[in-house]
């Protein structure tokens, strides 16, 4: 692990400021083009190629390259709030050496995977200088590696008060002299999460403890959060029906798309809840064990879009600060009646996670994980693994 | 349910100082509002009398007292308050509480600390128990020890080894603290540090390190949150009150940031914290490593920031959640919808500048450090840093006209002037990249972080390529250049296009700046919010325009020597008048320190620069029905003409007549129509011109440019070698200037009145007379109101001529004159056709709010004239200046015609001895007095000054005395005790007497004000300012004083609330 400053310089500038090999100023131009209409004119940065897909948007102030590498995304043309984009450059993959001897992948630790998942990132100004000593390159190379496009000089604010109207909408970025998408095209008909899920199982750390994670496009911070604490992981393809699988705990991931098309991982779930096997679910996995007890979710005024948003437990008064992104809830009024709701949205009173009355299973809309955001929740890992001890 | 106290007393900060300004009457008018709310009764004790939170409509009972133990506890006795809160009033108001925590008092009478607990407080100000603290939870501290000796800290010094940090227990904005390179020096540090200290840390020495800022808020139900972060665009060792600070931090990484939140939390939870509190660290630039430099377990200048930043009200939760709230209560009252439990999301950045003053004090070292020495600050919006840093330097108003092109900060020797920096750094550094500096090579040499200089950079590199372009400069590189901040000013600076042409051609291709919400959650939920700024980074305005009967009022931007939170009471209450009026006001301010900024005052907040530019454009947006730049100060004030000008209609007195009273020869003139004496004077622009002026009226001169608020490079001539050293110094401060010179009138009475006319008839004034004779400046000068000790044939001429005047100027409004008064003979210094710095002070001794009754004129309503005249109080009002000289190293601690001090106080009393004495006492004179050092200078002072030492000697006072000094009293039987001065290093010398605390307070005449060698009467001030003796300089003040302390003793000063003063 070698300590990286800012990026050697290749053009001489005023100042013999550094700089990028990419220069935003010659840049192509480039547009976001939604699907209501609006144009919203920019500059490309990153990958020269257009694309299609759904905008979103995170109010996030911090964690570009943790977004940018979570599943979650994957399908998304992600428009930044924060102005200002590439500050920090983004830091070489470094992995840990978590896994199991003789088998699955090292855990990467600067990343949330191993590749950018989302379809396109949309900012205001792109930092073109970076500075940090743990950045091997810039965010402009980085994008361009992964033959993901960036627009920048877009204003974001409009973009995102327009997005948030809408709940998101499509959209697509065209760049001058690049191949661009004709249409748009929405991403969540496609099984997004079997694009993202892992193709076979994987162990990954070791412990007296067995956890089942069903990978929906699992970030690897709850794979972090779960060898750190001493368990053995063993990730599952989402379709994975735990057969053959001696396990003392399940957690389900969160992940991309509409949880309706993987009705499969619901099924798994309930199996395991059957079984009474202690369960955690995150974002997606809220919403997939919901489903798996039959209880509704609904489409939310105003999506949860940020690093920011604000729970308290139900029933106490311990708040936290969290990260979300999501904009369908459960609603509480289906819920069986050993259910009960767990945490709650302090901005508009919408559920944030169930719990069963009196066993051990429980999810969250949120991201106890974080990367990016606030660690306020971290101790629901320790929870689950008590539970799974139990 | 919660359980609410009664009445909860107050404490404030009492006069603005280096270190503890406007930023907490910002958190105490919260604080205030915030219990009101709750129908808690409120006592508030602070002498500030220009404060807002210390306006009728606030506070129930507020007492213009000292903030000193014996006081509060008067006050307690009397108002029975059973809550206490200590966290609104900086330094001063926590230093008080724990004292009175400790002696026992808050516990004899029952009352109860709100929020924050004294032994938390205790533990976050003792610096050894603070890192005891840390080491419990495995929090790192840099390496240090706490010691009360001077050996001690020597001993552990050569353990660390050199250069180390000394950090001073119970202080704030650094006092005292330095980075020292070896034992002589550490040795004069610590003590003097002890002198106003018990404690001081030594340790490590981290300088070059980032400087990272987090404020916390946490409830009693133990939810905790950041609401902000910031970064120090000036590493470690850099105090972070004179640092360039941008929120949020730009170079962390959600890993840094979040581990950095994530101690920020634990820490304050560990500690214990109810309430609102600032953490500040270390951060390894080269890792994840850090350290807890302090926590500041109140609200602080960083917590005003962090508000006015975000939009989040930290004073007014911390109240809240100190009555026992849960921070899941309370809404955010941005939204008022959604939960103050929640961290703000910005979709922009801001960035801090301090404003400094060092250029006004002879001898000050104007390197900057881990010491306060700046006097106010500013903040600027935008998107982008670039556009935010150009907008921020324009805004501090020192010539500056952005990043690139502010001509007068250049630096002879960047290597020295960037390693060692002075408050002209980012001129420094602008001006390295500018001459072929590399974003490395400065970064190397300043460790300022590589993207805040890349930024700069960038700048610089604009501006080439406007030069390149010229006047055909694309209008693709216009965005580009607006976006990046550059003003007209500067694109027409560097396009050969007149400023007019730039605006003109701006309007033709549509580029204009967009109108932007400060939502605290950037855009994610809507928000009908008011706080704007205005940026070209954006498509569209989030609020509708224009804004039907509205009024744009201009606020007095970063406080300065000369103009303070006096002209944010105006403008507050300028506000709330028009307010009742019916009138939308919209306010622009960009002072974060001030209350004016608090978007719950105004229909309309525009946080963004006081400038032509800026105002038209918001004009244009908001279409106004004219716009009101009496309130505050002289920047809205100077910019009358030129907004009338472009058709921004002018409110008030026409700006003709402003201009008629500001341009020295028209008001002179006018003068002379009028019939009214002024002190004889010429404009010249040469020496010989000036030499021959001099000799004609006659030595001392007085030498002054125009169109200046403070004072600024005035100067007192007594003979030809001294106009001839000052000329060559004037003619620097300012080249298109000729340079004004008038006969300097000794021995004479200086006078102030304040009024308010319509169509220029007088309809209120208020006349005030000064403790020191003319030759002091009316900021730094003792204001006596109603006068006192000045003849009623002087007072009756004074009247006439401004009546005269304010017929001649047609005034409608406030407006303020100076007079000298020498045997009833009355000249006109100055007349300015605005509020003056005494508006609030003679507002709130009359209990008549002048600016009220100025706004109803102003807007042509009805207004009652004031029922009382001056004359029939039945009490006296004395204002008293406050000086910072002792954050100002090497700064000669003498007043003289420019203005040196940083804030004031204002007393009342049944006679002007006990409003005097209060008054002192407020700022920092202590009583008793048992023993006096004499240096009375010239013999006529000497002679003077006679019956007044005779009346100490009378009550018992041991005297010192310089040599000269000793030889006279003695010789008039007097008794005094020799002292040898300090350049003749013999003993006993002065110099020992003060740095041991023999003597508890110097009086030190100087022989004349204009030398700056290091001289004996330097020496003696300024180690009376060094080692915390009250110092007197003036003889009329101490000879006030002595006559006060033996009339009146301290416990003998009523403990009367302002409404009790006004009900008599
Ligand atoms: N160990 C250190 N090495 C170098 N600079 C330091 C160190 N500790 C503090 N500083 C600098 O001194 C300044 C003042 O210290 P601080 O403890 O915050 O004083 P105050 O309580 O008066 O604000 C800080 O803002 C920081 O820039
Ligand atoms: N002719 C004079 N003779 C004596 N003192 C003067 C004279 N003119 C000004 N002063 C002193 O200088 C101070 C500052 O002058 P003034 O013109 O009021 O400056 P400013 O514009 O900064 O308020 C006054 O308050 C007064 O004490
Ligand atoms: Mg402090
Ligand atoms: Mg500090």
């Amino acid at each position: 692990m070698t300590a990286v400053t800012t990026t050697s310089s290749t053009s001489a500038r005023p100042g013999g400021a550094p700089a990028d090999s990419h220069d935003t100023r010659t840049a192509a131009r480039a547009r976001l083009v939604l699907a209501d209409g609006a144009v919203f004119e920019g500059r490309s940065f990153g990958a020269h190629g257009g694309v299609a897909g759904e905008v979103v948007f995170c109010t996030g102030m911090v964690g570009y390259p943790e977004s940018l590498t979570d599943p979650s995304y994957a399908g998304q043309l992600l428009c930044c709030t924060y102005p200002m984009i590439g500050n920090y450059g983004v830091p070489p993959m470094e992995r840990e050496g978590g896994s199991a001897v003789g088998s699955g992948d090292d855990l990467p630790i600067t990343f949330e995977s191993d590749r950018i998942h989302a379809s396109a990132l949309i900012v205001n100004d792109y930092s073109e200088h970076h500075s940090h000593w743990h950045a091997q390159r810039s965010l402009a190379q980085w994008l361009a590696d992964e033959g993901v496009p960036g627009i920048q000089g877009i204003d974001t604010r409009s973009l995102t008060m327009r997005l948030r109207e809408h709940g998101s909408m499509l959209g697509r970025i065209e760049i001058d002299g690049a191949e661009n998408p004709r249409g748009f095209e929405d991403p969540n008909v496609r099984n997004l999460v079997a694009e993202v899920s892992v193709a076979e199982r994987t162990t990954y750390g070791s412990g007296d403890r067995r956890v089942a994670l069903i990978d929906c496009g699992c970030k690897g911070n709850i794979l972090r959060s779960l060898v750190g604490r001493g368990v053995e992981v063993v990730r599952l393809p989402w379709g994975d029906d735990l057969q053959g699988l001696q396990i003392d705990g399940l957690m389900v991931s969160n992940g991309p798309g509409d949880p309706s098309l993987v009705d499969a991982a619901a099924a798994t779930i309930k199996s395991a809840l059957d079984r009474d096997v202690p369960t955690f679910g995150v974002c997606m996995g809220n919403q997939l064990l919901a489903r798996a007890i039959g209880a509704k979710t609904f489409k939310l005024k105003y999506g949860h879009r940020g690093q920011n948003q604000p729970v308290v437990e139900c029933g106490t008064n311990r708040c936290f600060v969290t990260s979300q992104n999501h904009g369908y809830a459960v609603d509480t009024t289906t819920l069986p009646s050993d259910w009960r709701p767990w945490f709650e949205n302090l901005n508009d009173g919408t559920n944030e996670g169930v719990r069963h009355s009196w066993k051990p299973f429980r999810s969250v809309q949120f991201h106890p994980e974080a990367c990016p955001g606030p660690t306020d929740t971290a101790y629901l890992f320790d929870e689950f693994v008590r539970m799974i001890h139990q | 349910m919660l359980h609410l106290p009664q009445t909860v007393l107050i404490l404030g900060s009492s006069a603005l100082k280096i270190g503890e300004a406007g930023e907490f009457d910002y958190s105490g008018s919260q604080a205030i509002k915030a219990l009101k709310e709750e129908g808690v009764r409120t006592v508030l004790i602070n002498p500030n009398i220009a404060t807002i939170q210390t306006s009728e409509s606030l506070a129930d009972e507020v007492y213009f007292l000292p903030i000193t133990p014996e006081f509060v506890e008067k006050v307690i006795e009397k108002e029975k308050p059973d809550g206490l809160f200590l966290a609104f009033g900086g330094q001063t108001a926590l230093n008080c509480g724990v004292k009175l925590s400790e002696s026992g008092v808050l516990e004899k009478h029952n009352v109860k600390v709100l929020g924050t607990q004294v032994p938390v407080i205790q533990n976050t100000e003792d610096r050894d128990l603070f890192r005891n603290k840390l080491d419990e939870i495995g929090v790192k501290s840099a390496k240090s020890k706490a010691v009360n000796t001077v050996d001690d800290a020597a001993g552990f010094a050569h353990e660390l080894g050199f250069p180390v940090m000394c950090r001073v227990a119970y202080a704030l904005g650094g006092l005292g603290s330095g980075i020292v390179k070896d034992e002589t020096e550490l040795r004069e540090l610590v003590g003097r540090a002890l002198r106003h200290a018990p404690q001081v840390l030594i340790e490590e020495s981290l300088k070059g390190w980032k400087e990272i800022e987090y404020e916390v808020v946490r409830d009693q139900h133990d939810n905790c949150i950041t609401v902000c972060n910031m970064e120090n665009f000036d590493p470690l060792g850099i105090h972070t009150g004179e640092s360039i600070v941008v929120a949020p931090s730009q170079t962390l990484t959600n890993a840094e940031y979040h581990k950095l939140r994530e101690i920020a939390i634990k820490t304050i939870r560990h500690l214990g914290i109810v309430g609102e509190c600032n953490i500040q660290y270390a951060l390894d630039p080269e890792s994840e490593d850090y350290r807890v430099i302090e926590v500041n377990a109140r609200l602080s200048r960083s917590s005003a920031l962090a508000s006015k930043a975000t939009g989040y009200p930290l004073a007014f939760v911390a109240a809240k959640l100190a009555l026992g709230y849960g921070l899941h209560e309370l809404k955010n009252s941005i939204t008022k919808t959604t939960s103050a439990f929640f961290e703000p999301a910005l979709d922009y950045c801001v960035v801090k500048i301090p404003r400094w003053d060092l250029k006004k004090f002879k001898g000050v070292s104007r390197r900057i450090g881990s010491g306060m020495k700046s006097v106010g600050e500013v903040m600027a919006i935008a998107p982008v840093f670039e556009e935010a840093m150009q907008k921020a330097l324009r805004m501090l108003e020192i010539g500056a006209v952005g990043v690139v092109g502010s001509e007068g900060f250049e630096s002879d020797d960047l290597e020295r002037d960037l390693a060692e920096p002075t408050e002209e750094r980012v001129f420094t550094v602008v001006q390295a990249l500018e001459s072929g500096w590399s974003v490395d090579r400065v970064a190397e040499q300043t460790k300022i972080d590589r993207w805040f200089l890349a930024r700069l950079a960038n700048i610089v590199r604009l501006k080439r390529e406007l030069q390149a372009g010229s006047r055909g400069a694309s209008d693709a590189l216009l965005v580009e250049v607006k976006r990046a901040g550059f003003s007209d000013h500067q694109v027409a600076m560097f396009t050969g296009l007149t400023e007019d042409e730039v605006w003109n051609r701006r309007a033709a291709v549509g580029l204009k700046p967009v109108v932007r919400q400060i939502d605290t959650l950037a855009g994610e939920f809507p928000a009908q919010t008011n706080y704007l700024y205005l940026t070209y980074n954006g498509s569209q305005d989030d609020a509708e325009f224009p804004v039907d009967n509205a009024v744009l009022l201009l606020g007095s931007g970063a406080y300065r020597i000369g103009c303070s939170v006096e002209f944010d009471w105006c403008c507050v209450n300028a506000g709330q008048t028009l307010r009742k009026l019916g009138f939308k006001t919209v306010m622009l301010n960009y002072n974060p320190e001030t209350v004016s900024t608090d978007y719950d005052e105004f229909h309309q907040l525009f946080f963004d620069e006081i400038s032509l530019e800026v105002c038209r454009e918001i004009a244009e947006k908001v279409q106004p029905v004219g716009v009101i730049v009496s309130m505050g100060g002289q920047t809205p004030n100077n910019l009358a003409s030129k907004l009338d000008a472009s058709g921004v209609k002018v409110l008030g007195t026409n700006p003709d007549s402003i201009d008629n009273a500001e341009n020295r020869h028209r008001f002179s003139a006018l003068l002379d129509e009028l019939g009214v004496d002024q002190p004889e004077w010429a404009e010249l622009s040469t020496y010989e011109e000036a030499v021959a002026f001099a000799d004609q009226v006659g030595y001392p001169v007085l030498v002054r440019p125009s169109y200046v608020l403070s004072g600024a490079a005035m100067a007192v001539a007594s003979n030809h070698e001294e106009l001839e050293t000052y000329l060559g110094r004037a003619a620097k401060v300012s080249r298109e200037y000729p340079t004004v010179i008038s006969k300097f009138i000794t021995g004479a009475k200086e006078i102030e009145l304040d009024a308010v006319a319509k169509n220029g008839e007088i309809i209120v004034y208020a006349i005030s007379e000064h403790v020191e004779n003319a030759g002091v400046h009316s900021g730094d000068a003792t204001l006596v109101f109603p006068p006192q000790r000045t003849y009623f044939e002087t007072v009756r001429r004074v009247r006439q001529v401004a009546t005269k005047v304010a017929k001649a100027l047609n005034i409608t409004g406030p407006f303020n004159m100076q007079f000298i008064a020498k045997s009833n003979a009355v000249k006109v210094i100055e007349c300015n056709l605005r509020a003056s710095r005494s508006f609030p002070f003679v507002s709130k001794v009359l209990r008549q709010n002048l600016i009220e009754l100025a706004t109803r004129v102003i807007m042509d309503r009805p207004y009652s004239k004031p029922d009382k005249q001056a004359f029939e109080l039945n009490h006296v009002g004395v204002k008293a200046p406050q000086f910072s000289f002792h954050r100002l190293d090497g700064a000669d601690p003498t007043l003289g015609v420019e203005m040196a001090s940083t804030g004031e106080v204002g007393c009342i009393g049944e006679d002007f001895n006990e409003a005097f004495l209060k008054s002192l006492l407020s700022v920092g004179y202590r009583l008793p007095i048992q023993s006096v050092l004499l240096s009375l200078g010239p013999v006529e002072s000497k002679a003077e000054m006679l019956p007044a030492v005779r009346m100490l000697a009378e009550q018992g006072v041991e005297l010192f005395a310089t040599k000269g000094t000793a030889t006279f009293l003695n010789d008039a039987g007097v008794e005094a005790t020799p002292l040898e001065w300090p350049l003749d290093e013999k003993s006993p010398n002065t110099l020992d007497a003060i740095r041991e605390g023999r003597v508890d307070l110097v009086i030190n005449i100087p022989k004349n004000d204009q030398k700056v060698e290091l001289t004996n009467g330097y020496m003696i001030r300024r180690a009376a300012v060094d080692y915390n003796v009250p110092l007197f300089t003036n003889r009329q003040l101490a000879q006030r004083f002595i006559e006060a302390i033996a009339a009146r003793a301290a416990d003998d000063l009523a403990v009367k609330s302002w409404g009790e003063y006004a009900m008599a």
